[in-house]
């Protein structure tokens, strides 16, 4: 195996499979004394364990039940998330864009893929492609209408491209339909698409 | 830099395709990438905005060819010989350098632990910086065509638009990527109409904000 891997090295331009070419960075690395490789393990623990788009439907479930949070969190964003225990990474500047009925927010990052990490996790790979990089902006409707939300014509779209160190979550409207759910039934149904602006909340279809 | 990752605006990408419940990586390779990248940039030796232009240097046929990790994958290698830490032979060996100085690791498990996610970029509310635009006011990006990094998509170039907010003061991406200081300044967010960016083709509601920087802007 060994064997087969120099090889791979000695011939070729095009880069090799990237799990192989990663193995061998990662065992060079951990080798020179640059990465740890247990702080490796964390990382990826925390992304596919801990911090998720769960985060952020917690966030815009206590934002629909508690008004004065809801005016917290419009106000001053960072600070309404510290509250709810979620902080750091790239969430230092968030800002909460609010949907209504004449107002949907969409968010995007054009120049590569920002995204509202703390809150949502990592990005999905719809969110850093070039389809929906180059669209979001100059064919918002169209790249709604794929993902199957309906946006009114005399409803203004507000399209948010993150240029900068500022990231956007966009609070979604409280479904009609979900008026009897506790914050945590709420929390339930919202979806990181949402959040992001691609999608509404839908009330619960039927039992689960 | 006029390249290919500036792409707001570009037409026939294809469809969005969504994936239902997507993993949060695709493969344990991802994962590893990402924990690599995060443990490197804690180094300090390159900021954000280096990063992003390295991404943005790739050859273009590359950018589009290659998965978002495979694009970190890459460019860390990059970084790591044009920084000095790995050279280029021991890249290529896989192994390091007979008496080459061995490192401790910036990042712990235990400070991974703690911070869990890279570091965002500070922000203040300097007063020695004072604004040079101000919330309501008309601007229109100016039109740079810098070589180097910047976070001025082309799509806004030359357009107007009007102040909504002002965010505080920020570094500059155009100088920190390339280390000619952090030229902390103002940045805003601007509204622009979509008419004013896509023409009558746009719906006359909608709008696209961007965050701008002082030196991107001038009076309109």
């Amino acid at each position: 195996m060994a064997h087969t891997h120099d090889q791979d090295h000695d011939h070729q331009a095009v880069p090799s499979d990237p799990a192989l070419r990663v193995k061998a960075l990662e065992s060079l690395l951990v080798e020179k004394g640059l990465v740890d490789p247990a702080a490796l393990d964390v990382l990826v623990d925390t992304f596919e364990h801990k911090v998720g788009p769960r985060n952020g439907a917690r966030v815009v479930a206590r934002a629909w039940v508690d008004p004065a949070y809801k005016q917290r969190l419009l106000t001053d964003a960072p600070a309404a998330i510290a509250e709810m225990g979620y902080t750091s990474g790239q969430g230092e500047h968030m800002m909460v864009l609010e949907n209504g009925p004449k107002i949907h927010n969409l968010v995007v990052c054009t120049l590569c893929s920002c995204y509202q990490w703390p809150v949502l996790g990592l990005p999905p790979v719809w969110y850093k492609s070039a389809a929906y990089r180059s669209r979001a902006v100059i064919d918002p409707r169209g790249v709604l209408r794929e993902f199957g939300t309906q946006v009114d014509e005399d409803v203004e779209v507000r399209v948010w491209d993150s240029t900068a160190e500022l990231r956007y979550i966009v609070l979604p409207e409280r479904p009609t339909g979900a008026e009897d759910l506790n914050e945590e039934q709420l929390a339930a149904l919202v979806t990181r698409d949402a959040m992001v602006g691609v999608a509404k909340v839908a009330a619960l279809v039927g039992k689960a | 830099m006029n390249g290919i990752h500036d792409m707001g605006g570009l037409q026939d990408m294809g469809p969005v395709r969504h994936e239902k419940d997507e993993p949060v990586f695709h493969a344990a390779w991802e994962g590893r990438v990402y924990g690599i990248n995060a443990s490197l940039r804690a180094m300090g030796k390159w900021n954000l905005d280096t990063w992003r232009y390295q991404i943005e240097i790739l050859p273009p046929v590359d950018y589009l060819r290659m998965t978002y990790y495979e694009r970190w994958l890459r460019i860390n290698e990059q970084l790591l010989v044009k920084h000095g830490l790995v050279a280029a032979r021991e890249l290529e060996a896989g192994t390091p350098d007979a008496g080459s100085a061995k490192g401790v690791p910036a990042l712990t498990a235990a400070a991974a632990a703690a911070r869990g996610l890279s570091r965002g970029i500070p922000s203040s509310h300097d007063p020695n910086v004072p604004p040079q635009f101000e919330v309501g006011q008309r601007v229109r990006a100016r039109n740079l065509n810098s070589a180097g990094h910047t976070r001025l998509p082309r799509y806004a170039r030359g357009k107007v638009g009007a102040i909504t907010r002002d965010h505080g003061v920020y570094s500059f991406p155009d100088t920190n990527a390339h280390f000619q200081g952090e030229k902390r300044q103002h940045l805003y967010s601007v509204r622009f109409s979509a008419r004013e960016l896509w023409g009558e083709q746009a719906s006359i509601r909608d709008s696209v904000h961007l965050d701008m920087w002082d030196d991107y802007l001038e009076h309109a």
